[in-house]
């Protein structure tokens, strides 16, 4: 038997790369710094921001639409990645600063002196002057980048170990992701934790050595990144949900007992799949957040990874480009939504501001989702595509409730 | 001849209740065995321990020539060393085809990573292949499982286990649902894999347990009332009185 190439046996995938492709050209030539123009460099970084959201939506879906575990604690990955690479930003950028500024003294500063100079600049604004232990590897961008898998994978790691180990499941699984978020979120609000408490980090979309480009340019090139890095990971989740790890995953988000005596270890692959999603969203953070400029710990609060869970939902989990839609979809209408720029609604006798009532009806468009479509937009492809449930009418041929039925059944 | 499944005196209680008291039992490596009981008589218990999914307050299980105890692994290192189920209801994963559904069952490392990096080859395919024929679902295996009749899923999770091959089979009611053609066909699968390997079949239908024409276990209160021919337990006054009397 010869097995069709990857693309062939996912036609979705190449859609979607070829869409991807082509929004990433079309931003680029109305891009200030490379085309026409029309598009403002904030326009710009809100779409690149999407991108990133859209990663992070497409490594929820593995964990929730193909492993079925709800967890409501991804964005704490997304922060986390943020962080790290917040961290060699904002040093490497103060760093260069304060060399600037000490360069005039007529005794050259030490390392030591230039590294406690930069510790007060970074500290200062929470009484501090010390460098804490975890900035260790700031001035490093090798390290730093490393550290933005490294961190939030180990943490998925421990974390799911320990749960996953002693069969927390469902609901019980999901409260305790929401935990792991608001904890490390209020560990990271204390000023002592090390990460400038709730001032956060920023200034993160300068970058060190590239003083000279300038934000249209700069902006531009977070949008390629963050295009590459969603196409890339894209392509990894198609072809890790595609064969027969997928098939098993899916499995154990329908009958995990069931897996458990075909001889599967159960555990283990949900840590891989809990574990490669901490890691993708940690790189669609360290993506976001350079072009947002500023992370603190309100970005790990609990809501955030409601949201996500809500994007996913509307979009279509179960569908790697639902995910991806309806991240897409409904995170740029919210910003549209809640920027004050949407028209108001006239009802006779009350105007609907949207910038109040949209949450209402972001949580009323869940509810229906829910309820009426559970395959979300990515369901209208699929009945474009010809792929139905079963339509059972008509009485049960067999004794048994599911036996075939009348009109199901050959004649 | 020594025996494949070894179980020594165990015991295990739920909430004071006592579902198994102190059980022994054993079977070799090629035996057709049924194990009959009323209601409560801890034949589903017995099953969840040797599958790894109760453990025993004590006594020990021991599997394979080396004697190896299954009490310290869990349910799929338990299934991974060649004890394979087959549950009451039928169990199989309704969400994908027929084909996927015998796929994940063949013989294959089970590692996250062997499974990532596994690839279809002319071999598993025509096993698979093989496996649909032999449980007359050959003309199916592109349809999702949830599609299929109640019977039809029954042999597909037998298909299932024989893809697994493993070298104890407990059998949970097979016959429930099934119609009378289909019993037969059953009977005679079981009968033909147990040539081969230990079957253990847990029957409540007595005309199911005639036909097997096995040796049978009757268990009562958790403990095993009686052992030998169905003819031998039938006349055995104890087994008339808890069981068939009724």
């Amino acid at each position: 038997m010869t097995r069709q190439p990857f693309i062939l046996r996912n036609p979705s995938v190449l859609v979607v790369l070829a869409l991807l492709a082509a929004f990433t050209l079309a931003v680029t030539l109305m891009s200030t710094a490379y085309g026409s123009g029309a598009l403002p460099t904030s326009t710009v970084k809100v779409l690149g921001k999407t991108l990133c959201l859209a990663l992070a939506a497409v490594a929820m879906d593995l964990v929730w639409g193909y492993l079925g575990i709800l967890s409501l604690g991804q964005m704490a990955f997304f922060a986390l990645g943020g962080y790290m690479i917040g961290q060699w930003l904002m040093y490497a950028r103060t760093e260069a600063i304060v060399a600037a500024s000490l360069s005039g003294n007529p005794i050259p500063p030490t390392v030591q002196e230039l590294r406690e100079a930069v510790a007060n600049q970074i500290f200062g604004v929470v009484g501090s002057a010390d460098l804490p232990l975890v900035w260790t590897l700031a001035h490093s961008l090798t390290a730093q980048l490393v550290l933005v898998v490294a961190v939030p994978g180990l943490l998925a790691l421990v974390f799911g170990w320990l749960a996953f180990r002693s069969r927390v499941n469902g609901v019980y699984l999901s409260i305790l992701t929401q935990a792991m978020t608001l904890a490390l979120a209020l560990w990271l609000f204390q000023n002592d934790s090390g990460f400038r408490g709730n001032n956060g980090l920023s200034g993160l979309q300068n970058i060190p050595g590239l003083d000279g480009v300038g934000q249209a340019r700069l902006s531009v090139w977070f949008l390629w990144a963050s295009a590459a890095a969603l196409a890339l990971f894209y392509v990894l989740a198609a072809w890790v949900v595609g064969g027969k790890f997928g098939s098993v995953i899916r499995a154990i988000r329908d009958d995990e007992t069931r897996v458990r005596f075909l001889g599967y270890p159960v555990e283990g692959f949900k840590l891989a799949v809990f574990t490669l999603a901490a890691m993708i969203t940690a790189i669609a953070g360290a993506l976001y957040y350079p072009q947002a400029g500023i992370i603190n710990p309100a970005e790990l609060m609990p809501i955030a990874s409601i949201y996500l869970a809500v994007w996913v939902a509307i979009g279509g989990r179960g569908r790697l480009y639902g995910a991806m839609i309806g991240a897409i979809v409904v995170s740029l209408l919210s910003s549209w939504f809640t920027g004050g720029r949407a028209p108001d609604l006239n009802l006779p006798g009350y105007a609907v501001k949207w910038v109040d009532w949209w949450q209402v009806a972001l949580g009323l468009s869940f509810v229906l989702v829910t309820l009426f479509a559970p395959k979300g937009i990515a369901g209208i492809f699929d009945r474009l595509a010809g792929i139905l449930p079963p339509r059972r009418h008509g009485r049960d041929l067999g004794p048994d409730q599911g036996a075939l039925q009348e009109q199901e059944a050959k004649a | 001849m020594t025996a494949l499944l070894e179980v020594d005196g165990i015991s295990v209680s739920f909430d004071g209740f006592r579902a198994i008291n102190n059980l022994s039992f054993s079977i070799g490596a090629a035996e057709l065995r049924a194990v009959i009981g009323p209601n409560g008589a801890g034949k589903t218990t017995f099953m969840d321990i040797v599958t790894g999914k109760t453990r025993p307050d004590s006594g020990d299980v021991k599997f394979g020539e080396s004697s190896k105890s299954l009490l310290r692994m869990n349910e799929a290192q338990i299934a991974r060393a060649g004890i394979g189920r087959k549950f009451q209801r039928p169990t199989v994963f309704e969400d994908q085809s027929v084909a996927a559904n015998l796929t994940m069952a063949l013989k294959a490392s089970r590692g996250p990573f062997a499974v990532l990096f596994w690839k279809p080859s002319a071999a598993s395919a025509a096993r698979v292949a093989e496996l649909a024929a032999e449980v007359g679902l050959a003309e199916h295996t592109h349809r999702k499982a949830g599609e299929l009749s109640h019977g039809q899923k029954q042999w597909l999770e037998i298909g299932m286990l024989l893809a697994s091959a493993p070298r104890l089979l407990l059998v949970d009611e097979p016959a429930a649902g099934m119609t009378l053609a289909e019993r037969e066909q059953t009977t005679a699968l079981l009968v033909r894999l147990a040539q081969t390997r230990a079957v253990v079949v847990v029957e409540h239908d007595m005309d199911f347990v005639r036909r097997l024409d096995c040796k049978v276990t009757v268990l009562h209160q958790g403990s095993v009332l009686a052992e030998g021919s169905l003819d031998h337990v039938t006349r055995n006054p104890d087994v008339i009185e808890v069981y068939l009397g009724r």
